[in-house]
């Protein structure tokens, strides 16, 4: 199985003298983590590259939102190390988070508020100007195609709407990276797709690194890496043909299938 | 949806510009001023309460309790000119718990996610929601004393100025104890708790109803007690700014109480804490 190395982080919270093109995006190199008794996560590593698709892929319960806690600095790292394009989010996590945008899976917007209005908040978060911050939030309002609401309270737009904006707020300070949890739960068929194909497109147009955590086999292409978070650990990551081939299935619903009776077989057989 | 504009990333930068911290500061305030206009109904209640102390408890009380010539007064004053300070206080103590609990407890509900995942320092971001916070509640303070002039509470015009930092250093000493208080709550029901362990005991023991001297001819040890509360000097502070006079006392209480609620507060509020509560059966 394809594995993608985490590189290691210096003293300073940098990683050690890679050529630019090859600092990942997002390195997780070995973090574990618990809940008291309850291990959530286990030695878990895998690395983002710039400018790419990356489906982290597990059911509800794998891991994902504690992972995304850990990168986004909500959980403090307990063990192992975390770095966005080379910055420790330990030790620099202001570098790091400037580099970073992220659509939470719970919806973080403030309903009573205008788009515009919770751009700018946003935006003045980031120390970005307010002068610049109105241009961004036009442009970015003109993008997701909800300029002639752009005064509209945000409890009148729809739930796919609703996503779009968050999105383009992740965006609105300009990030590198995009961490994106479950971000079409909850929307119809057409919504789906329309999220999806947008941040495929900011992948390919924009250059950005995405982390696009799901529980859903149809929002995963053949051209993405994939990540597959089970219980806490990482069965299997690296290019989605790589993985299926891995396994011996023939796509990635049948690939997860084989992945997860194999680590249930497993640890049922643990002492 | 198209995604038309193609934009270089911009490299990452150490550290951050005094511009992009006052930009931080001042959109926190904003954002807070905003929902504040946008909930009429919690500005409402939170005239009310003072209010109905003034017109109804304080008009009761105004033959019973009688007032002494005592400092920052020149004079023999009306008891309702008394408790007003202590109302005052009353408004900022009530909006910092409840504006507290609801950071603590949106660290769960996701608004609070926004804010932390900002690059600026986590303690600053802190500072700033609770500055915010104690916005609203000068605004509502100066709300108060409007309606409090038509029922003959008149400081001296310049009292209006003076105690505007007097109360920005009460509502941040009393924001910041919120929030402290409030880590350590489970639920948001436990506001009730809040209520009779905290919010109560500190109002009734304290100089904003009664003047101490005559707690002490009661009971000397309560005297104690309400010397030893912060609010009370978080009243005088303001009682006497309020009338243009310092009480240093009130004041270096009121300013180490603050950096040490302050500090504590920070050092409490854990984000991941409200997100380990949903237990083991929660999407962890």
């Amino acid at each position: 199985m394809t594995t993608q190395n985490a590189p290691a982080l210096d003293s300073t919270g940098s990683a050690s003298q890679p050529a630019p093109d090859q600092v990942p995006a997002l390195s997780v190199a070995g973090v574990s983590h618990s809940y008291g008794a309850r291990k959530a996560l286990n030695d878990v590593s895998f690395a983002v590259r710039p400018a790419s698709f990356t489906a982290l892929l597990g059911l509800n319960g794998a891991g994902k939102s504690t992972l995304f806690s850990l990168i986004t600095r909500l959980f403090a790292v307990q063990t192992g190390d975390i770095g966005i394009f080379g910055h420790d989010i330990g030790r620099t996590p202001g570098e790091a988070l400037r580099l970073l945008g992220v659509v939470f899976q719970p919806r973080t917007l403030d309903l009573d508020l205008s788009l515009t209005q919770n751009l700018l908040y946003h935006a003045a978060l980031h120390g970005i100007s307010r002068r610049e911050a109105r241009a961004r939030s036009e442009e970015l309002l003109a993008q997701i195609g909800l300029a002639d609401r752009a005064r509209n309270k945000v409890r009148d737009l729809s739930g796919g709407q609703m996503r779009r904006l968050e999105i383009a707020r992740a965006l609105l300070h300009r990030p590198r990276l995009l961490l994106l949890d479950e971000a079409t739960v909850g929307l119809d068929v057409k919504a789906r797709a329309d999220i999806v194909e947008h941040v495929r497109q900011l992948v390919t147009e924009q250059g950005i690194g995405v982390l696009w955590a799901t529980h859903l086999f149809d929002e995963i292409a053949a051209t993405d890496d994939l990540v597959v978070l089970h219980q806490g650990r990482v069965l299997a990551r690296g290019p989605v043909p790589q993985v299926i081939a891995d396994t011996g299935a023939s796509d990635v619903n049948a690939a997860f299938a084989r992945l997860t009776t194999q680590a249930s077989a497993a640890r049922s057989s643990e002492p | 949806m198209t995604v038309t504009s193609v934009h270089v990333p911009a490299p990452a930068r150490s550290g951050f510009s005094a511009g992009e911290y006052i930009t931080c500061l001042t959109g926190i305030v904003w954002r807070e001023g905003l929902r504040f206009l946008h909930q009429r109904e919690r500005f409402i209640s939170a005239l009310v309460r003072p209010l109905v102390w003034l017109f109804i408890f304080a008009a009761g009380f105004r033959q019973v309790l009688g007032i002494s010539i005592i400092p920052p007064y020149e004079t023999y004053i009306l008891y309702e000119v008394y408790i007003a300070p202590g109302l005052m206080a009353m408004i900022q103590l009530f909006n910092g718990m409840q504006s507290s609990l609801s950071m603590v407890y949106d660290r769960e509900m996701g608004n609070m996610r926004t804010l932390l995942v900002s690059p600026l320092p986590r303690g600053y971001l802190l500072f700033c929601k609770l500055l915010a916070g104690t916005a609203v509640s000068v605004l509502q303070v100066y709300a108060f004393l409007a309606i409090a002039w038509f029922w003959d509470i008149t400081p001296p015009p310049m009292g209006y100025l003076t105690v505007l930092p007097a109360l920005i250093l009460s509502g941040l000493m009393l924001g910041a104890l919120g929030m402290l208080i409030s880590s350590g709550i489970k639920q948001l029901e436990n506001f009730a708790g809040v209520m009779n362990f905290v919010i109560f005991p500190m109002f009734f023991a304290s100089s904003a109803l009664y003047p101490l001297w005559r707690v002490e001819e009661g009971s000397p040890w309560l005297a104690y007690l309400c010397e030893a509360n912060p609010f009370t000097h978080a009243v005088e502070l303001t009682r006497f700014a309020l009338y243009g006079k310092m009480n240093w006392v009130s004041l270096a209480v009121v300013a180490g109480c603050t950096a040490v609620f302050m500090i504590g507060a920070i050092i409490a509020y854990d984000p991941s804490r409200g997100l380990v509560r949903r237990g083991p059966g929660g999407e962890a």
